[in-house]
């Protein structure tokens, strides 16, 4: 028994020690705790809508008033032309639009019923469907108080359109966050891994002592990762089309530049995480730990950033997938062209070259 | 008078407070055989890695087959080999794998890639294990393998990091075979080592203490000014009183 004792002792010794095991041990259950439990949230919270009123009357007004005062919606003042409520949902700006008929309260009186139209961003069918909810939920309620005070059956119709996904598929969210998910975890982990391996075995050494450019060794180490990446790409998209039924509504070209240009970021981040740590080890958790988690977490496909406290959704903005998503969602399920989407591919350039340019000037500091 | 083919003048490197290398000073002549000895700690590795491009001095001066390690290092990664503690072979990789892809780096030609690698594998006897893994072979061979590849690109000056550690002396003896055959045709060998017998094999050593060059000379100089036997003694003579050990 005595044996056995020393023994324990000496396995608190090696964990107490080891910092890193700390952290997983206490730091990560607290960090779940308050993320899962403040953060993040399928609930749909202050999502943005717009409000085209062609009516102006009492009816409209009223109802408007409710849904204003609800905390399920924001209402974006920004837009006035009808005309570019299109534009808006393409690049995002809005999830829901709700118009009213310029006879409604009229229709309502005089003819007992009228309609509401509602257009919905179904390219996330759990946010479209819970706003189109409780759109219902609102106008049913002005309806039954409505009927209250005439004492008369009256009628609202909320006609409901689904952009993007008319039927409500769940893949069509899924796909564009899968694709990033993989082209992180290949291009981020395994050339981090890959390079720091040259470094323990002392290989690296070697290639240093050559007249072969050290640019070029990591170049050439983040070549064949970026190849295979682009298959990978090329069969997620063939899968997606021919098995899962959905289609590449815009161009493939275009998805497959931008693709490109994200596997070249998370590349960058590799080479960045592989300068700064010294074992395959420390590599693989920091790219485990550091990035694939926050992607699953923060790129806005799981749970949608808009339902985050602001502090996080600050941060998901580092986050290269959350642009990678948002970018693959546009061109895939809303079939939109480059001119909406340059915005997030300058951010992705943008990270990509911060990301250089620290590795470059880290990789320097270590030689002198 | 033989040529120069490295040159240091009062070459330092410090880390904050600490001086790994104090102000060496010394030569190194075409074709000798120069073992560069000192303790652990001593900071051989720390002056090897200045000659070799790895680290900038922080102050003296140094050149290195002429060109000087400040400024010129690309020239000189050119025209040196290198052959590290830890070897240089990719163990998952074959022997003739390994070949090809340093003689590639180095620039050689498809042509000279295919006369230099029939010619090293015949010279250690290697046809059989040639598509083998790098794994598969024994430390003394790869070992062997290691050196020889470092001179593909006929380099002037070779650069071996304690080459013959953890083999018997039967393989170190023919390692050493192998170091004299280069020397021979006028390679410059540059050697550090643990082992006071291997000090025997060369030309001139030199005895690092403490970030200093303490001693230089032939093996049978060193004996008779230290009166000692075996450069083991001298070795001890010198190291006992140092106050850096690993």
């Amino acid at each position: 028994m005595k044996q056995f004792i020393a023994f324990v002792k000496k396995e608190f010794y090696h964990v107490l020690r080891d910092k890193r095991t700390l952290l997983i041990l206490f730091g990560m259950p607290v960090a779940q705790i308050l993320i899962f439990g403040f953060a993040l949230t399928n609930e749909v919270k202050n999502a943005n809508i717009l409000i085209v009123d062609q009516a102006k009357d009492i009816s409209s007004q009223k109802i408007i008033g409710e849904i204003s005062a609800s905390h399920y919606f924001q209402i974006e003042n920004s837009i006035n032309d009808p005309k570019q409520i299109s534009r808006a949902f393409q690049k995002g700006i809005i999830h829901l639009a709700i118009i009213f008929p310029a006879n409604f309260n009229q229709d309502l009186m005089h003819l007992h019923k009228a309609q509401i139209q509602v257009i919905a961003d179904a390219s996330d069918p759990n946010t479209a469907t819970a706003l189109t909810n409780y759109v219902s939920a609102i106008v049913t309620d002005f309806q039954a108080d409505l009927n209250n005070q005439f004492s008369l059956q009256m009628q609202i119709i909320p006609e409901i359109r689904m952009l993007y996904n008319p039927q409500l598929k769940g893949a069509p969210n899924f796909v564009p966050g899968v694709m990033a998910l993989v082209l992180l975890l290949v291009c981020v982990l395994m050339t981090a891994i890959s390079i720091v391996k040259e470094k323990e075995t002392g290989t690296m050494e070697i290639l240093l002592v050559s007249p072969f450019k050290p640019v070029l060794v990591i170049i050439a180490k983040a070549v064949p990762y970026l190849l295979l990446s682009l298959i990978n790409v090329v069969s997620i998209l063939l899968l997606s089309v021919y098995v899962l039924h959905v289609p590449v509504k815009g161009s493939v070209l275009l998805l497959l530049a931008e693709s490109t240009l994200f596997i070249i970021t998370c590349l960058t981040l590799g080479i960045f995480i592989s300068i700064k740590t010294n074992t395959q080890q420390v590599a693989m958790l920091v790219s485990l730990m550091g990035m694939l988690l926050p992607t699953v977490l923060f790129s806005g496909f799981m749970f949608p950033i808009e339902n985050m406290p602001v502090a996080l959704q600050i941060f998901s903005n580092i986050v290269p997938s959350k642009w990678f998503y948002i970018i693959v969602k546009s061109i895939m399920i809303k079939g939109v062209g480059f001119s909406v989407i340059w915005k997030e591919t300058l951010v992705l350039i943008g990270i990509t070259l911060i990301l250089f340019f620290l590795s470059v000037k880290s990789f320097k500091i270590r030689i002198a | 008078m033989a040529e120069v083919v490295i040159a240091t003048e009062k070459l330092t490197k410090r880390f904050g407070d600490f001086t790994a290398v104090d102000e060496i000073t010394f030569k190194v002549f075409k074709g000798e055989i120069f073992g560069f000895l000192g303790a652990n700690g001593a900071g051989k590795t720390t002056a090897m890695r200045m000659l070799i491009g790895l680290s900038i001095p922080t102050s003296g001066k140094a050149t290195v087959a002429g060109f000087n390690v400040y400024h010129q290092t690309e020239s000189i990664k050119k025209n040196i080999g290198y052959m590290s503690q830890k070897f240089s072979l990719y163990e998952d990789l074959t022997v003739m794998e390994n070949i090809r892809f340093y003689a590639g780096i180095y620039g050689l030609t498809n042509a000279q890639i295919k006369t230099k690698s029939d010619q090293l594998i015949a010279g250690l006897n290697l046809e059989k294990q040639a598509k083998e893994l790098v794994a598969s072979l024994p430390l003394g061979w790869k070992q062997k393998l290691s050196f020889s590849v470092a001179l593909l690109h006929e380099p002037k000056i070779v650069f071996l990091d304690e080459p013959t550690g953890g083999v018997d002396p039967l393989t170190r003896r023919q390692f050493w075979e192998l170091i004299y055959a280069a020397s021979d045709k006028g390679i410059t060998i540059f050697v550090t080592t643990h082992y006071m017998d291997e000090a025997e094999y060369c030309n001139r050593i030199s005895i690092m203490v403490d970030g200093k060059i303490n001693a230089m000379d032939s093996p049978e100089n060193l004996k008779k000014q230290f009166n000692a036997n075996s450069i083991d003694e001298v070795f001890y003579q010198l190291a006992r009183r140092a106050i850096r050990a690993e």
